[in-house]
């Protein structure tokens, strides 16, 4: 089976020296949801503007369902759906409108694929007759989705469809989105946000245009290489402190309420870091081993 | 089977409904904004009633003495004359110089005219009469238009006295205000702001609309579409033509109905001449929306970089005879120039086509220039 999206050595430098894309590669297969992780200015909208033919590659290669970015943008342009960072509808059209307009300018019919979009058009409805820059911001994702979907894409790039969007709606999204992929649409979405990262089939974590990591969420997850201990104190600061003045530590690092620890020992001694921390005169301490999730991962590859 | 040709029709069939529902959709972009809709027609008409009525160079009920030394039948003809004119308010109540001096320091006159004794007497037997029209200077303008109005009104009366005597009282010189002979300020204005007001609406907005597909990234998700980004640019001019040509009719509408300024030539031609300057509009702001990135930068580069070369140099404000050379020059390549010479040329002169097409010539070959330039530099990517 052919890949849905082949990334080759891909590069792109602003300004002659601003490298924001430094040798990426990956390949996302048919039918599965791809993600690139990675925080603010990581260059994810410049791989996902050189996929969908908007920018021109300064080094490496791509295709996209076989065609080459460069080349045949042209096929490229007919055959995937794209839902660019910022809302990019007409704000001062209808809900319908917006939806009636890219229908026709993608060369189909709100009719004919219908069943696509039919979930979550639902939703949209009862606002109809609504203009565009009055919806909520999840209600905008939606009908901005529903507007990329609309020509049966075979490959579908959202680019951070998520930020800004109540968790609600968050939520709701991850699963119209799992919903696509089972009508075999290959999705390639970028988030700054972790916990979305483990709703992808594959993932890219991605920082100053460099990719650190591809791997299943799980797999990246598994070859974390020591056992993570998660400690909660009132004073986080003061935590963190003694932490860092501990020899046993490995790594530590604010995670939420908690700090999250690895020790060099691989079975380390838990009564004797509290009573550590009792006499650093650090209070309240909650030690306790914990799961490994994918920030824990980005964290040590940034490390790295 | 036929295959190639009907697979043509369905792709001409395609591109033509594309180009329909983006048409409809910018006009509903500009219905839908009630500050566009009031500058696309409301500047217009807003334009027109303020040089029409206030900034026109045009001055009525200007109030005037009149020191009649002769009080003879000629003096009185030419006075009743001059006070018959919708120019002139009538001060008879200056006796004397010197309330004719204070009444000029205080500015409750503006002109003066003086007849001198014996003026029916020396105009009779002399054929040659002098009189003195005094004017306040203070307001150059102001009073080089009252004198002529004067100079006109007695030039008139000069030349209904010799249709009747068998020898000419005096010899006519030229009449001066060739083509306006009430010197209606109008007449100068009106191609003016036709030219000014389709530069606006024509660069300004389209530069402007395109701009804002890009700075709101709807561009984006045009580019991604099989719709060709040729027809983008196309489908932005079409509704910006069809308004201009709205706003064409309603100046002449204005200026026929409102300013008393017939339109003496003929109107289709004018209507042809307008098309071909709005196009030559459209393709600048055409050239300009694929030059910027952020609506203001488009709008201020429309307004400095097109309004004001307009103004200078469309001989619309200032004359172009009396700029040094190198602004002569200049003002060749003003689009703008070439249209206000046409249209006062079908407006007024009520001239046909063999008398403007040297003009129609050089606006066409301004137009596809900046249309081959605008296309060329056209981007099928952001950047």
């Amino acid at each position: 089976m052919m890949e849905a999206v082949v990334v080759k050595d891909l590069s792109k430098v602003y300004d002659k020296d601003k490298t924001a894309v430094d040798a990426v590669s990956f390949s996302v297969e048919q039918g599965e949801i791809f993600g690139l992780i990675g925080p603010d200015g990581a260059g994810k909208t410049s791989i996902f503007r050189m996929l969908t033919t908007l920018l021109l590659p300064d080094g490496g290669s791509a295709t996209v369902d076989g065609f080459d970015v460069v080349k045949d943008y042209k096929q490229i342009r007919s055959r995937v759906g794209y839902m660019p960072g910022k809302f990019s509808l007409y704000q001062d059209l209808t809900v319908e409108e917006n939806l009636n307009f890219f229908a026709v300018i993608f060369n189909t019919t709100v009719q004919e694929n219908y069943h696509l979009i039919k979930d979550i058009y639902m939703q949209l409805e009862p606002f109809k007759t609504r203009r565009a820059g009055k919806l909520s911001g999840g209600m905008k994702q939606k009908l901005a989705l529903c507007c990329a979907l609309i020509h049966k894409p075979s490959v579908l790039f959202l680019d951070e469809p998520t930020t800004g969007v109540d968790p609600v709606s968050r939520k709701e999204f991850w699963e119209m989105l799992k919903k696509l992929k089972a009508q075999n649409i290959s999705i390639v979405v970028s988030t700054p946000y972790m916990d979305e990262a483990n709703l992808c089939d594959h993932i890219a974590l991605i920082q100053s245009g460099k990719i650190l990591s591809v791997d299943s969420p799980a797999n990246i997850v598994r070859s974390y290489p020591e056992d993570l201990y998660a400690i909660k104190a009132e004073n986080m600061r003061s935590l963190l402190k003694a932490l860092h003045q501990y020899n046993e530590v490995l790594d530590s690092y604010a995670f939420g309420e908690y700090a999250h620890v690895a020790f060099k020992d691989k079975h380390p001694d838990l009564s004797k870091i509290r009573t550590y921390l009792e006499q650093q005169g650090v209070n309240g301490t909650d030690l306790k081993k914990t799961e490994v999730t994918i920030e824990d991962s980005f964290i040590k590859l940034l490390k790295n | 089977m036929n295959w190639p040709a009907a697979q043509n029709e369905a792709i001409k069939h395609l591109a033509m409904k594309q180009f329909s529902i983006f048409i409809k959709k910018e006009f509903t972009h500009v219905l839908r904004d009630r500050k566009t809709l009031l500058i696309l027609f409301g500047m217009p008409v807003v334009q027109i009633l303020i040089f029409g009525f206030a900034l026109t160079n045009e001055v009525k009920n200007a109030r005037i003495a009149i020191l009649d030394q002769a009080n003879d039948p000629a003096s009185h003809q030419l006075i009743t004359k001059i006070a018959a004119s919708k120019y002139f308010e009538t001060e008879q109540a200056v006796m004397n110089r010197r309330q004719m001096e204070d009444a000029f320091k205080r500015g409750s006159i503006r002109l003066a005219v003086i007849f001198p004794a014996n003026f029916n007497n020396e105009l009779l037997h002399q054929h040659n009469a002098g009189i003195q029209v005094i004017a306040d200077a203070s307001d150059p303008n102001n009073a080089t238009t009252l004198t002529s109005y004067v100079t006109a009104i007695i030039q008139d009366y000069l030349a209904a006295l010799n249709k009747t005597g068998q020898t000419p009282y005096r010899i006519s010189p030229e009449i001066r205000m060739l083509y306006n002979p009430q010197l209606k300020g109008a007449s100068n204005f009106v191609p003016g702001v036709m030219a000014l007001v389709l530069m606006l609406v024509c660069v300004m907005m389209t530069a402007v609309s395109i701009v804002k597909e890009k700075e709101t990234g709807t561009m984006e998700i045009l580019l991604v579409s099989s719709f060709k980004p040729l027809l983008v640019i196309a489908s932005k001019a079409v509704p910006y033509l069809m308004l201009s040509l709205v706003n064409v009719a309603s100046i002449l509408l204005l200026s026929v109905f409102v300013l008393d300024l017939p339109v003496n030539g003929n109107v289709f031609l004018l209507f042809a001449e307008s098309t071909l300057f709005i196009i030559t509009c459209l393709t600048l702001g055409i050239f300009i929306s694929v030059k910027t990135s952020s609506q203001q930068v488009a709008m201020l580069i429309s307004l400095m970089g097109m309004l004001l070369p307009t103004i200078l140099f469309s001989g619309f404000m200032f004359p172009i005879e009396n700029m040094p050379v190198a602004l002569q020059l200049i003002s060749n390549i003003i689009p703008a120039k070439w249209y206000y010479i046409i249209v006062k040329a079908i407006m007024i002169k009520g001239s046909g086509f063999n008398a403007i097409w040297k003009e129609t010539l050089i606006l066409s070959g301004i137009t596809v220039f900046l249309l081959i330039v605008s296309l060329k530099s056209f981007k099928i990517r952001l950047s």
